[in-house]
């Protein structure tokens, strides 16, 4: 991790000095070493500030939006994982963003860290991580602390996407395609589907109202990208921004599910920014695997301009009678 | 504020015998909006329309809402009631309490409950309406017949001989269709090639008439008065100028291992064949499948053996690009799949035919020459048995539900024109019913029976099977004796289900054509518009509508060539102003809206817009009106909510769910 850090620095550096690029979307460190946020770079000078860590979960892509608009001169770099190239492309089939704007410097990745989880395992005061891929040897402020690195990854991490760049101008560090099992990212919607309609809306209920309405889901979500969201707009009559009552704060996470169904790439951020830690990539996962499920494999972001199935007519597609008879189960 | 106009139509006992007309009027009258409500008898009489167009100078309205039927039916009747008053025929809004509600529901109370909910919902939407000003689209005055059957060629000759340019695409080498395969015709009798042949060169003579044979509809886009169509003429590898259709090169050619498809497939074929001698065009067509140059690059002896020097080996498929203002389809039928029926050993023995194989064997032209033969050792046979609706009127899943409908006439025919040669030959026919309605067709019938003594027998038939003898046994039942018969038979004719031409489908979807649950095309309405689909500039000719003898055909193909010279003698069309929009401040340019677009009507540009003082170049959707059919399609997969679409709006349609969950 430290070696691929250098080496992205160094080479960050070089493409700021030679011009190539103007501007740098990367990640920097906060108050805590786990405390990294995402943030921009205008100069060498700034860009000593630039990190590279196990707490890098954070995807880049949606801040491209507003920087590829902003941008005036050269191109903006963005630091990408492999996950993270999936929303990029979605991005650029949408046309939100400007594929000649941008110059995309891949970083391997080995699976990012949670420290929700970590802290859950009761480790606190942490000062420092020593991650040597299988282990996390962890100082704080009351010793040392060890875990196993797989009890302390991202949830989006255990079923890692793939290992490959969907996009990318160069690559730094690449990692190899995991060999181990990846654990089924559909294994909780299956429990959930085989639960009762009373048991799943219990299940729901007691999730969707810890919602404190922060918008951080739909703030961080790369498919969140209209002009004006519907719940900031008054005329849509879909539902407002403050949290009014109970029926409300369901159909936010709902109808944000629906908004983003077949572009979602389950990229897993709305669940890893969520402060109440509402398992929300639920929602997406089951959209996604009644896509498989229906109208055949499908991963959105994978290749740039695909037509998504629910976008999309052909010949062999599900009958609507076999989607609505699934719907009375 | 509207100021809303509600009348609720009794639709004489339709609607009243369900609904309580007046607990209507007396629920709505305080509903946001609405300044008068009543009743009346019939709403679309006379004196009806004047009745709200009295109400709309007197009251002062500014939206109606009718509760009577279908929109469909209706709601130009009182568009343009409400425009002679003065008013934007587009603040006029139904609620079907007919269709929706009177005629599914037998419980006053709980009709008349959703009578007042859907009048309720209409009144929200009324509220939110704004005047809508129609545009106006040219005609395109050509035409295109897709089949040249009967039905295509019947239609086509129909429109040509008005004045209008037509253009038949037949997918098969000749037209002629199914008509052509007939030896004769009931109830009069005649030779099918006699009746048809002379219309096919006719069609092919016509100045106006143009033959795309071996060609096959591959886009259509567009809508009526304008479509834009495709088609795809497939490489025959013959030069259709200079064949001159002398057909040496089939004689010729080595390749005679495959089924002749003109004649059942009951004999072979060349690779390089014409289907039949009256072919039009009268040009060779190589089936490169079955051509041993295609396969191995060797032979080439029709190439050798043209004097004309036609066949061109390189010949490619061909791309039209066409406009035409109607479409006519006339795609006809197929005979249905009888291997299903097995107890019938269709499969299994060759002395076990259809109806179809049977005409070709009965045809000079045939197989055999026009001499009854049976097909497993050529031997005259002495005994037939017919058996009806083979697939038809049954409810099992090998059946199709419907009556085929000429099955009854043929078999009759079939069995007077083998007696008639044949006095020798027993004929026996196992049916259900015996359905003859039609001109001269019952006494068409009782000949059959009363002067050729064709052995009738009401019952079906269990199985078949090859005795001792190599002959067949048949076992069935005599309903009208009530007892088991078993006859020993030479042959056996199954009159299979006739079902709508295979591929069908694809043309239905090409052109946003509705179809049933058997691939019947779906008429505008089955009485009053029964040759029109429901989508405009679409009609309906033949067999692709619904199973029909040549009589009923032709009447048809002549019918819907009325209705498209109707469409072509006009000169612009009046088009529909529920179009859908993007609105700028919203719209992000995803291009979601492109992708679940059918017809075509969106694309993007970058435009300058001003968002609350912010200046900024946006990719923006645009929508082509006159492309548009207001589906609606965009509407809902717009992710930003940005698209909408003019009289149904996300707003409207919001308020009507509204007032139906109040």
């Amino acid at each position: 991790m430290q070696k691929t850090a250098g080496l992205i620095k160094k080479r960050v550096l070089e493409l700021l000095a030679d011009g190539t690029v103007t501007k740098v979307l990367g990640w920097k460190e906060g108050d805590f070493i786990y405390d990294v946020t995402p943030a921009s770079f205008l100069s060498a000078q700034e860009a000593d500030g630039l990190v590279y860590s196990s707490f890098c979960g954070a995807n880049l892509s949606k801040y491209l939006i507003s920087e590829c608009k902003a941008l005036t001169e050269g191109k903006i770099l963005a630091l990408l994982k492999p996950c993270d190239t999936y929303s990029f492309n979605q991005l650029l089939t949408e046309h939100r963003i400007d594929r000649d704007k941008v110059y995309v410097i891949g970083v391997g990745c080995k699976g990012m860290l949670d420290i929700e989880k970590i802290k859950a395992m009761g480790i606190k005061g942490i000062t420092k991580v020593i991650d040597n891929g299988k282990e996390l040897d962890i100082k704080t402020i009351y010793g040392s602390k060890t875990c196993k690195r797989e009890d302390a990854l991202l949830e989006k991490c255990l079923c890692c996407k793939s290992k490959n760049f969907k996009a990318f101008d160069e690559i730094i560090d690449p990692e190899p395609e995991t060999k181990e099992e990846k654990a089924d990212r559909f294994a909780k919607v299956s429990e959930l589907e085989a639960m009762t309609a009373e048991e799943r809306y219990a299940f729901w209920q007691e999730q969707l109202s810890k919602c404190i309405r922060c918008n951080a889901c739909r703030n961080v979500c790369p498919a969140c990208s209209c002009m004006k969201c519907v719940f900031d707009n008054p005329v849509s009559g879909v539902s407002s921004k403050a949290n009014t009552d109970s029926f409300e704060e369901k159909m936010f996470h709902i109808i944000r599910a629906f908004h983003v169904a077949g572009r979602c790439t389950d990229c897993g951020e709305c669940s890893r920014v969520c402060p109440q830690n509402i398992p929300l990539h639920l929602l997406n996962r089951k959209f996604i695997k009644d896509i498989n499920e229906l109208y055949g494999e499908y991963q959105a972001g994978e290749e740039v301009g695909s037509r998504a199935p629910l976008a999309d007519f052909t010949f062999d597609d599900a009958e609507p009678s076999v989607v609505n008879e699934r719907g009375n189960s | 504020m509207q100021r809303i106009g509600v009348f609720v139509c009794w639709c004489g006992s339709n609607i009243a015998a369900t609904v309580d007309v007046d607990a209507v009027v007396e629920a709505v009258k305080n509903e946001p909006g609405v300044c008068h409500a009543q009743n009346y008898q019939y709403m679309c009489s006379e004196a009806g329309q004047g009745l709200i167009k009295n109400a709309i100078k007197e009251h002062n309205l500014t939206g109606i809402v009718v509760c009577s039927c279908s929109p469909r039916m209706h709601e130009a009747t009182f568009r343009k009631t409400a425009e002679q008053a003065g008013l934007n025929p587009y603040m006029v809004e139904i609620a079907n309490i007919r269709e929706h509600c009177s005629w599914i529901h037998k419980d006053k109370k709980e009709a008349t409950e959703k009578a007042v909910i859907l009048a309720r919902a209409a009144i929200a939407k009324v509220n939110l309406n704004t005047p809508l000003r129609p545009g106006e689209s040219m005609v395109t005055k050509r035409a295109l017949v897709i089949g040249g059957g009967i039905a295509g060629i019947q239609s086509a000759l129909d429109i040509a001989d008005a004045g209008y340019p037509v253009d038949i695409v037949e997918k098969s080498p000749t037209i002629g269709g199914k008509m052509a395969q007939l030896d004769k015709t009931f109830p009069t009798l005649d030779c099918a090639a006699c009746i048809l042949t002379p219309k096919m060169v006719e069609a092919a003579q016509h100045p106006n008439i143009n033959i795309y044979s071996y060609s096959e509809v591959e886009a259509v886009t567009g809508f009526v008065g304008n479509f834009d169509v495709k088609i795809k003429k497939k490489a025959r590898f013959v030069d259709e100028k200079k064949c001159t259709g002398c057909a040496v090169c089939t004689a010729k050619c080595p390749s005679r291992k495959g089924g002749n498809e003109f004649n059942c497939n009951l004999d072979n074929r060349g690779a390089i064949y014409i289907p039949f001698a009256q072919a039009v065009p009268n040009v060779a067509c190589i089936d490169s499948t079955r051509c041993i140059h295609f396969k191995t690059g060797k032979c080439g002896i029709c190439e050798k053996s043209c004097s004309a020097g036609a066949v061109n080996f390189d010949q490619k498929d061909e791309i039209i690009e066409q406009k035409y203002g109607a479409i006519v389809v006339a795609t006809g039928f197929q005979i249905s799949d009888v291997t299903k029926f097995d107890e019938f050993q269709y499969t299994k023995h060759p002395d076990v035919i259809t109806s179809l194989e049977l005409e070709r064997i009965m045809n000079a032209a045939g197989p055999t020459k026009g001499t009854l033969l049976r097909m497993s050792n050529k031997e005259h046979p002495k005994d037939i048995v017919f058996i009806q609706c083979v697939g038809s009127r049954g409810n099992t899943c090998r059946d199709k539900t419907y009556c085929s409908k000429i099955c009854c006439m043929y078999t009759a025919k079939h069995a007077m024109l083998i007696r008639e040669k044949y006095p020798d030959v027993n004929v026996h026919v196992f049916y259900i019913d015996v359905r003859t309605p039609g001109k001269n067709f019952d006494e068409f019938y009782r000949r059959a029976v009363e002067q050729y003594n064709v052995d009738y027998i009401k019952g079906m038939v269990g199985k078949v099977w090859e005795n001792e003898e190599g002959r067949l046994t048949v076992q069935g039942v005599d309903l009208l004796s009530n007892r088991r018969i078993m006859l020993d038979t030479d042959m056996v004719v199954l009159a299979a289900a006739i079902e709508p031409s295979e591929g069908v489908r694809n043309i239905a979807t090409m052109l946003t054509a509705s179809i049933d649950t058997n691939d019947f095309l779906t008429e505008a309405h089955p009485k009053l518009r029964p040759v029109e689909s429901p989508t405009a500039g679409v009609f309906l000719s033949g067999v692709c509508q619904g199973p029909k003898d040549i009589p009923e055909t032709v009447s048809q193909a002549g019918a819907a060539a009325v209705k498209v010279v109707g469409l072509l003698a006009k000169d612009k069309l009046v088009t529909s102003p529920c179009t859908a929009n993007a609105n700028e401040l919203m719209c992000n340019g995803c291009s979601t809206c492109e992708r679940v677009c059918p017809y075509g009507a969106i694309d993007y540009i970058d435009k300058e817009v001003n968002d609350h003082g912010k200046r900024e170049v946006r990719r923006i959707a645009r929508v082509n009106s006159a492309l548009c059919h207001g589906c609606g399609a965009c509407t809902v997969a717009c992710p930003s909510g940005a698209m909408d679409l003019q009289g149904f709006s996300n707003r409207q349609i919001m308020a009507e769910v509204d007032a139906i969950c109040k």
